[in-house]
């Protein structure tokens, strides 16, 4: 390969990638606190749609976006209303909301259907464009390629770095514990539900407005959405793993169109499809890397087992499950709220940039059920003994 | 009584929520409302041809809702279902394919109802072994091998069965009719589908209401702790169920190879296992109410199609319609819940 050819792969990659990274790192904001938004792949066709009907009508890029990520907000609110407060199962009406909204994206943007409409150009950032090799690959890129990048390290830094991070893991860990620190899970929920939401609507935009142009039944991103929610997963749940992961999907998809024009006989869609088999075993591998067997058998290979950790993740505790059915349930609590946050400052205040896991939330937990305000212990017991027999069943 | 009259007022509300949203949502682009149900209803019980294209679809989503409610039982959600039908028409091509140049032409049929149930199944089973020993959530397993089913079929229409001469996405070269699903002359809709999706209803009935096996399902769903305290297994009855419902999928894709499209195209499941999906929620989970919502879903499907010619709306308004009572019904039973929490 010349170096021609190779800066358009690149840029091609970074190109498909950089929707995805967004959609994926909204997703991944939104699992974090515990939410599953499994709508992705309805809500990114209607925010896409919707960014180019108000895009062509106001001939304006802010607007379009904006509305698009009002979409996208709004679906996920709706997700967050009903999985949080109505006690419903988040992954029904995510999927209900993946095939309405798409549905309502072909319906409402039949009028809009194959119109030339507007469309985001290149950045050439003066100076650094001239570079070769890297100059086209990364300075001369859409303003979405350049708002995807930035993203990464910025969700990373606010998810691991600030205190609101650590509140939003903390409540996707263990929402009871964090509601005896003075916060409101739900709410949390909510909140950040809606901020993935909103991204997602961008990465919807994103599409139909800069990556692939325009509106049309199919539209091409049928599927994208799954995708996304497939490399939240692959990405272990961690922003810059997850982006890593929308490079390496963005990869393949660039070499499967690449690939099939040397098997003419093979349709695009066969290559689309690796994702999936990859999603699956990289799950299975994640399961995998957490059996004592498997992590004995690593520590002798270090080498492997280096490698394999990077892999390692685990979906946040609280993940999916139904809401405000433990905690809500003690208004008592909420006058709790002095002291909780007192204790919460002081803690962050010793160690604002501290891993602070589940390991010390635990211990609130176990404070919270002294005033009586959580009834774990209960649980607990209960956990231990089924956990002490399954050991038995598995000898 | 009480119930009968909660169950009523329920549908009632969903169905005025539903009405609502799409007078609105045809409201907004302009279209009159009333003409649009006018056309969905005509277009779909207008005739007699038309209510069999209902029947028609009716068919494979009932036997996949059906499936559906078997996984459930478990507690297991079976995104799978559409990649399970997809994998049944496979079965069925590959036998429908080797009967094309044999003299039985009915022993052939039996086989690809046999290899299309077989397959769908162990493509479930595939998924429940996923969940089961790899700790795969069966959503993600099911939707990862729904894609897979996906490219496998457009992978054997363009490769190794493709049409003589060209490939395309039109599809594998047509059976013979002596291959096709048997149907009585002068019927669009095929009796013995239509009766055989009847006995799967009442089996289903009587296997998930009223025998062992299903209330062990549901003791299994309800509390997969308890149940080993009883001697039951949740893997064994977690993966029988998944089984059946790939059964029950797979025969629904044997039926539209055989009985609809005489040939494996590529959108073969026409989307039916995920409105299956919705069927089921839209049922609350319960059986009775099933084949009704199905014979709804199908006629939404059907009603749709004429949209384009006569208002030149896109014919997505079925989904549409079907995806609000879905969250309609979801808002009405979440609203119920929260007012007896309240009532505690």
């Amino acid at each position: 390969m010349n170096e021609l050819s190779l800066t358009l792969l690149f840029a091609g990659v970074l190109a498909t990638a950089a929707p995805l990274i967004i959609a994926a790192l909204g997703e991944t904001i939104t699992e974090k606190v515990g939410v599953i938004n499994l709508s992705l792949d309805g809500s990114l066709l209607l925010s896409a749609m919707i960014a180019f009907m108000v895009a062509y009508e106001s001939n304006s890029f802010l607007l379009g976006f904006a509305a698009a990520a009002a979409t996208g907000a709004l679906i996920a609110g709706l997700v967050g209303m009903f999985g949080i407060y109505l006690g419903q199962l988040q992954v029904a009406v995510g999927f209900a909301l993946t095939l309405l909204c798409r549905d309502l994206a072909y319906f409402a943007g039949n009028p809009y259907s194959r119109l030339q409409g507007p469309r985001l150009g290149n950045w050439k950032i003066p100076g650094l464009s001239d570079i070769p090799v890297i100059g086209p690959v990364l300075f001369q890129q859409s303003s979405v390629v350049y708002l995807a990048l930035a993203l990464i390290p910025a969700i990373w830094w606010y998810v691991y770095r600030t205190v609101r991070g650590l509140e939003l893991r903390a409540v996707g860990e263990n929402p009871e514990a964090a509601y005896t620190r003075g916060i409101d899970p739900r709410r949390k929920q909510l909140i950040y539900t809606l901020v993935g939401g909103a991204l997602v609507g961008i990465a919807g935009a994103a599409f139909s407005l800069g990556i692939k142009p325009g509106w049309g039944r199919p539209q091409g991103i049928e599927g994208i959405g799954w995708i996304a929610l497939a490399i939240v997963i692959f990405g272990g749940w961690h922003p810059v793993k997850v982006a890593l992961g929308a490079f390496l999907f963005a990869f393949l998809q660039v070499i499967g169109i690449t690939l099939q024009e040397s098997w003419p006989g093979i349709p695009a869609q066969v290559f689309q499809v690796a994702p999936f088999p990859l999603m699956i075993l990289t799950l299975v591998l994640i399961n995998l890397l957490q059996r004592e067997g498997v992590q004995r058998w690593l520590e002798r290979r270090p080498a492997l087992g280096l490698l394999l950790r990077q892999l390692r993740g685990r979906p946040p505790r609280a993940l999916g499950r139904k809401a405000g059915t433990r905690y809500h349930a003690y208004p008592v609590a909420s006058q709790g709220i002095g002291s909780g946050r007192w204790l919460r400052l002081t803690a962050c205040w010793r160690s604002p940039c501290a891993p602070w896991g589940v390991t010390r939330l635990r211990s609130t937990t176990l404070g919270a059920n002294r005033i009586g305000m959580l009834d774990t212990r209960k649980n607990r017991t209960e956990d231990r003994g089924t956990r002490a027999e399954e050991k038995k069943n598995k000898r | 009584m009480k119930r009968i009259r909660q169950h009523l007022t329920d549908i009632l509300l969903i169905l005025g929520l539903v009405l609502l949203f799409t007078s609105l949502l045809l409201w907004m682009v302009k279209a009159p409302p009333l003409e649009a149900f006018q056309n969905l209803l005509a277009g779909s019980f207008g005739s007699w041809s038309r209510f069999t294209r209902v029947l028609n679809v009716w068919i494979p989503l009932t036997l996949c809702s059906f499936g559906l409610l078997y996984a459930f039982r478990t507690g297991l959600w079976n995104i799978g279902v559409e990649g399970q039908m997809v994998l049944g028409a496979v079965g069925a091509t590959w036998a429908l394919r080797m009967g094309m140049e044999s003299g039985s032409p009915l022993l052939y049929l039996g086989l690809a109802l046999v290899s299309g149930a077989v397959l769908g199944a162990l493509w479930a089973l595939f998924a429940g072994w996923l969940k089961i020993r790899g700790g795969v959530h069966e959503i993600f397993a099911g939707l990862g091998l729904n894609f897979v089913a996906m490219g496998l079929v457009l992978w054997l229409i363009f490769g190794p069965w493709k049409r003589a001469g060209i490939a395309s996405m039109s599809g594998t070269q047509p059976f013979p009719i002596e291959l096709w699903f048997p149907s009585l002359p002068g019927w669009r809709v095929s009796p013995f589908a239509i009766a055989l999706t009847v006995a799967v209803i009442l089996f289903s009935f009587w296997v998930l209401n009223r025998s062992r096996f299903g209330l062990n399902l549901e003791a299994v769903g309800r509390n997969p702790r308890a149940a080993p305290l009883y001697g039951l297994s949740p893997r064994q009855y977690m993966l029988a169920a998944i089984a059946i419902s790939g059964a029950l999928a797979g025969l629904a894709g044997m039926l539209q190879v055989s009985g609809i499209y005489h040939r494996l195209i590529p959108a073969i499941s026409s989307g039916y296992g995920y409105l299956g999906l919705l069927v089921v929620m839209l049922a609350n989970f319960r059986l009775l109410p099933v084949p009704f919502i199905a014979l709804f879903f199908a006629a939404l499907n059907v009603g749709s199609i004429q949209l384009p010619m006569m208002m030149q709306l896109d014919s997505s308004l079925s989904g549409v319609i079907q995806g609000a009572s879905v969250m309609s019904a979801l808002l009405v039973f979440g609203l119920r819940r929260l007012r007896a929490g309240r009532a505690e």
